[in-house]
């Protein structure tokens, strides 16, 4: 009963996709939105139950052994599922707003001529999130890992037909297969040491005490490749640069996976492995650090961008990164809280801001929008709960969460404490920048757009109001002192994490970042709606905004880097190495451009020289062996 | 019934093929190629019951020479491998005319019917001369029906030939030495042997010649992608898709079981040969205009993989080889079809002339687009099951094989999206491309069911292999416990 459950969550999304890929365009595009949104639907039905069930017994969680995939000399690896509270919360938001997005996306897409395809593909995406998150194994998450990564390619190149996109797409996929690869050289490790890619094994051995004194330093280096994989999935320095240009694709798109599920895989697999990485306590910190600087360097681009998704985008880096604060301070429970939170009032941020792009017919640029606030009132408000949910205003969900990672990070170090503390106020000043330049003043687009402007129909505004409503209410889930999230993942880990106390400590912080908060929202509010500024043209942004705008050149530090110098590699390869290997290696080259011109001599010079050569040198084997 | 079965299939088969005129002869050569892959199901039914299929006749008897066949898990595998590569190639070709196509269709089959007997040959003597008989059918192919200039195409094939050739007459002088040692060239006889570490190392670098040019390892590989790009794609097809797992196949036959010692001592070495090539024909690949070419150089990096699992001289390592080997295969083979079915409307391989074609047939880019994955080893795909357990078996002889050769991952993800965006993707090409057929549709929908269904469940390949593997890697390891 169990196992039949489990494999409807896995594969009803799968299903979708090979329904909408084979009978899509025949069965048109009503059938293809109820058909996407149904099958994610039945998973999230799917995942409540094994919800309820994990609720119920805390301390079973519950395996689904199908059979056997990979053999390996020392161990094999199956297929084979596990439903515990880790995968289950994952599971609740991925198939939750999963739905949520299928049902927005009915509307969205629906004037695409290939909409099955992009339902197909959301569809598959599902899927392979949920390979990733239900996985009992390394290698079953990693077929999910690059799954998701392949979806990502496919749907931020949904419209092929512009290079811009393709290129976008492309870059996704390539930095992330080198966080891959770091990945797979930490599954190596791990498999080498503990004799097992089944986190349970891992999990045993990883507290064995001996296994554990004589492999000290390659647990460390698993950790650190595990980490880079994660770089790579989850926008880190060095990796994040495909993030932000992955926006490319529809807003949907953008919505779910890279804000509220893939980009979170990074997050899971770090605190799936928890008892990997307890063990390295140097990793841990390099993991704070690289966090909390991803944290602000992100946030200080998206001070000054311009396009509406690339502020979000460049936003959803920044959190990712103090997710990742707190995971290197050990405090897993509290990055995951900043993981759904975020999930909550991102996807409804980018919803909302497909939303006005919809409006606009296509628009993204801020500078081109202002004053939507009367036309667009459901998006203006969801976004705005939603806004100053992420920027830490009381009582709203990221309140919460943030607070905890501050919090953590203060007790931790006082240095990532004003990193982090820094970027939230960062994070609040663009926020509002991007909602006084979207929807207050006057309108600075087109006569035309302004003719047209309206508010989204009701299957694109009801997923942003429940969505604003979670993101409002979400902190209740972990309130500090009495944590239902905390409570609820104790098992998970070795060392119950209980919530901080409300003691002086905290409130004197809860005040300091409420301050912070509010004096980035002040300055957005002096700059654009006191003085109602309008960011320049491009052309003049300059000093250290230029720097900021253009992203502080990494992309252009990467193209010198390792882009051209493997460009220069290959045409040196091309046009020496093999002219000189194919003329000089053993000489054989020149013996046989020597025949060949011999050859060429000869009347039908090829085939008989190469007959004559054949039977010499069956000739010369019998003559050897009959003569020895 | 015993293996020779298939061999008669095949070369009465080719024979048939020539008698029975141009119009009809694909058509019976695809016959054959399907009564040859029944026969090895037969074949292989009759080893999973446990009843041997050998052969031993006694040929010559001063010297002792055999018709002697040995038919394990591995060899089965790969007769396997060959004669549905053969039928896939065969269809595949169903779309092109060729004059005189008897001729053309039987020495396909008559290439079939040699590669069948290197991979069950038991005597060293006769798989000598199925390996050399091999070279044949491929020569005419690729001179007489390959593509671009005469005079350029005779110059490339040519090259190719002598090269194979000459590293194979230092094969022979092996055997012949072996001969005089061993008394017979039976491969149990030879097993046998007490072989000195220097006479091992001769050995084996004799038969290292042979092996690295064939399958090709770095830096023997400078007949690869001229030969590839001019011949015709079914000799394309059968050159990377089986010919160069004969030589895979004889490393794991033939080399590692006989001069173990040499091949522990100088592992190192050959490792850093064959990882060198997997990152030189990965970045090679990042800058090719000719997309043939483009899929050759990626072969090269694929290929060096294999052959560096193998030389780990390991059970993960030998297991990785052979299901990277038939994995390679038909992947191999779906990319150059792709190219060919692309040739067909666009009559070019230049990747600049190509481009928008995902918009006119959006079936094509997406069957294409799955065989370009499985060549990137996907997870779910049969390649990530030979390319994790090869780089699992690198990283258990030094990390940085591991790592270094994992690049490949990475640059294999970049030329292959690169080269996939500016053949199939962006506005439409202003020449048409006719929607592919339903024979060519076939083809793909044939080698991306074993793709994924191996992919995902490859036990039945891992149960063939393994015993057979395991008794090789004790043969290693006895013999350098000596």
């Amino acid at each position: 009963m169990e196992k039949n459950i489990a494999l409807v969550l896995l594969l009803a999304p799968l299903f979708g996709f090979l329904f909408n890929v084979f009978l899509g365009k025949k069965a048109g595009k009503g059938i293809v939105g109820v058909v996407g949104t149904v099958s994610i639907l039945v998973s999230f039905l799917a995942t409540l139950f094994f919800f309820s069930k994990i609720n119920a017994n805390p301390g079973q969680p519950i395996v689904v052994d199908l059979f056997q995939w990979i053999s390996l000399e020392k161990f094999n690896v199956n297929f084979s599922f596990l439903l515990d509270q880790l995968s289950v919360l994952w599971l609740l938001f991925v198939t939750g707003i999963g739905t949520l997005i299928h049902m927005y996306s009915v509307s969205y897409m629906h004037d695409d001529e290939n909409m099955h395809k992009f339902f197909a593909y959301l569809n598959l995406f599902v899927f392979f999130m949920i390979t990733l998150v239900m996985g009992s194994n390394l290698l079953i998450l990693f077929i999910g890992w690059e799954g998701v990564g392949l979806c990502s390619y496919l749907l931020i190149g949904f419209w092929y037909k512009n290079q811009d996109y393709n290129d976008a797409a492309k870059k996704a996929f390539i930095m992330n297969r080198v966080g891959d690869l770091g990945l797979l050289i930490g599954l190596f490790i791990l498999a080498f040491v503990f004799g097992s890619l089944d986190y349970h094994v891992i999990a045993a051995n990883a507290s064995d005490l001996k296994i554990v004194a004589n492999n000290e330093g390659l647990i460390a280096l698993a950790a650190l490749c595990l980490f880079i994989g994660a770089t790579g999935k989850s926008a880190q320095i060095p990796l994040y640069t495909w993030l932000p240009d992955a926006m490319a694709g529809p807003t949907p798109v953008s919505a779910l996976i890279h804000a509220a599920t893939m980009v979170t895989a990074g997050i899971f697999m770090v605190t799936r492995m928890h008892f990997v990485f307890d063990l390295a306590p140097q990793v841990q910190d390099i993991i704070a650090i690289i966090g909390a600087t991803t944290a602000v360097l992100a946030a200080s681009i998206g001070l000054v961008q311009n396009d509406i998704k690339k502020v979000l985008a460049y936003s959803t880096v920044s959190q990712l990164g103090l997710m990742f604060l707190a995971l290197g301070l050990g405090a897993y429970e509290v990055a995951v809280f900043h993981v759904i939170t975020h999930a909550f009032f991102k996807a409804c941020l980018f919803l909302g801001s497909g939303s006005v792009i919809h409006g606009l017919h296509g628009e993204q640029d801020m500078r081109n929008m202002g004053g939507l606030r009367k036309a667009m009132p459901i998006t203006f408000w969801t976004m705005m709960i939603s806004t100053l949910a992420i920027s830490g205003i009381f009582p709203l969900s990221g309140f919460w969460s943030k607070d905890e990672i501050l919090l953590t990070a203060f007790h931790g170090n006082t240095v990532l404490w004003i990193v982090g503390s820094i970027a939230s106020i960062m994070t609040a000043f663009y926020m509002f920048r991007l909602m006084y330049l979207t929807f207050f003043g006057e309108f600075r687009g087109t006569e035309e757009q302004k003719h047209h402007l309206h508010e989204s129909p009701a299957l694109i505004t009801i997923p942003l109001v429940i969505l604003a409503i979670l993101a409002a209410v979400g902190g209740l889930i972990s309130l500090p002192g009495n944590s239902w999230l905390n409570h609820f993942m104790a098992p998970l880990f070795k060392k119950a994490h209980e919530a901080h106390h409300l003691d002086g400590t905290a409130y004197a912080l809860m005040g300091v970042a409420t301050v912070g908060a509010l004096i980035g929202i002040g300055i957005a509010y002096a700059k654009y709606i006191k003085k109602s500024e309008v960011p320049a043209p491009d052309e003049d942004i300059k000093g250290i905004a230029s720097v900021l705008y253009n992203k502080y050149y990494v992309d252009e530090a990467y193209d010198a880097l390792f882009v051209n110098p493997l460009k220069r590699l290959s045409h040196f390869f091309r046009n020496y190495f093999e002219v000189v290997f194919s003329e000089v290696v053993f000489g054989f080259g020149k013996i046989a451009s020597a025949m060949g011109t011999q050859g060429k001599a000869v009347q039908n010079g090829s085939v008989g020289f190469y007959l004559l050569a054949f039977v010499v040198g069956v000739a010369s084997i019998l003559v050897c062996l009959f003569l020895v | 019934m015993n293996v020779s079965i298939i061999l008669i299939l095949l070369l009465f088969g080719a024979l048939a093929t020539y008698f029975s005129g141009d119009k009809l002869a694909k058509s019976v050569a695809f016959i054959v190629s399907l009564a040859s892959f029944a026969a090895s199901i037969l074949i292989l039914n009759q080893h999973n019951a446990g009843i041997p299929s050998d052969f031993t006749f006694r040929w010559i008897s001063n010297p002792n020479i055999f018709l002697a066949s040995k038919v394990d898990g591995l060899s089965i595998a790969m007769v396997l491998l060959t004669t549905a590569l053969t039928a896939v190639i065969i269809l595949s070709s169903f779309g092109n005319q060729y004059k005189n196509s008897k001729a053309f269709y039987a020495l396909v089959l008559f290439m079939a019917f040699a590669m069948v007997g290197t991979f069950i040959s038991a005597d060293a003597f006769l798989y000598y001369i199925f390996w050399e008989l091999a070279l044949i059918p491929i020569y005419f192919i690729a001179l007489v029906w390959g593509n671009g200039d005469a005079e350029e195409r005779k110059r490339a094939i040519i090259k190719f030939f002598i090269y194979t050739l000459a590293g194979s007459l230092f094969m022979l002088v092996a055997f012949i030495y072996l001969f005089q040692k061993a008394g017979s060239l039976m491969i149990g006889d030879l097993y046998l042997l007490h072989l000195t570490a220097e006479e091992q190392f001769w050995i084996f670098g004799a038969f290292f010649l042979a092996y690295a040019i064939k399958i090709p390892i770095f830096p023997f590989h400078t007949w690869q992608a001229n030969t590839y790009q001019m011949s015709p794609s079914v000799g394309t097809m059968l050159l990377s898709g089986i010919m160069l797992k004969m030589g895979l196949y004889s490393v794991i036959r033939w080399q590692l079981p006989l001069t173990p010692i040499a091949a522990k001592t100088y592992m190192d070495v050959f490792l850093v040969l064959s990882i060198v090539g997997v990152v030189y024909g990965s970045i090679i690949a990042l800058k090719q205009h000719n997309l043939k070419k483009l899929l050759a150089y990626s072969s090269l990096a694929h290929v060096g993989l294999i052959a560096g699992g193998a030389y780990t001289l390991s059970l993960d390592g030998l297991r990785g080889a052979v299901l990277q080997m038939i994995a390679h295969g038909f992947v191999v083979v779906g990319l150059f079809f792709a190219a060919e079915v692309i040739e067909r409307r666009f009559k070019t391989q230049e990747i600049a002339q190509m481009g928008g074609i995902r918009i006119q047939d959006t079936k094509f880019a997406a069957m294409f687009m799955i065989i370009m994955l499985a060549s990137v080893a996907l997870p779910s795909t049969f390649n990530f099951i030979g390319e994790f357990t090869l780089l699992y078996s690198l990283y258990n002889v030094n990390i940085w094989f591991a790592v270094i050769a994992g690049t490949t991952i990475i640059l294999g993800a970049v030329y292959m999206l690169k080269m996939f965006q500016n053949v199939m993707l962006g506005e439409a090409n202003i020449k048409p491309f006719a929607a592919i057929t339903i024979q060519e549709s076939l083809v793909f929908v044939v080698i991306i069911a074993v793709l994924l269904f191996f992919g995902l469940y490859p036990k039945p390949i891992n149960d063939l292999i393994t015993p057979a593997l395991q008794e090789i890697v004790a043969k290693i390891n006895f013999n350098l416990n000596m």
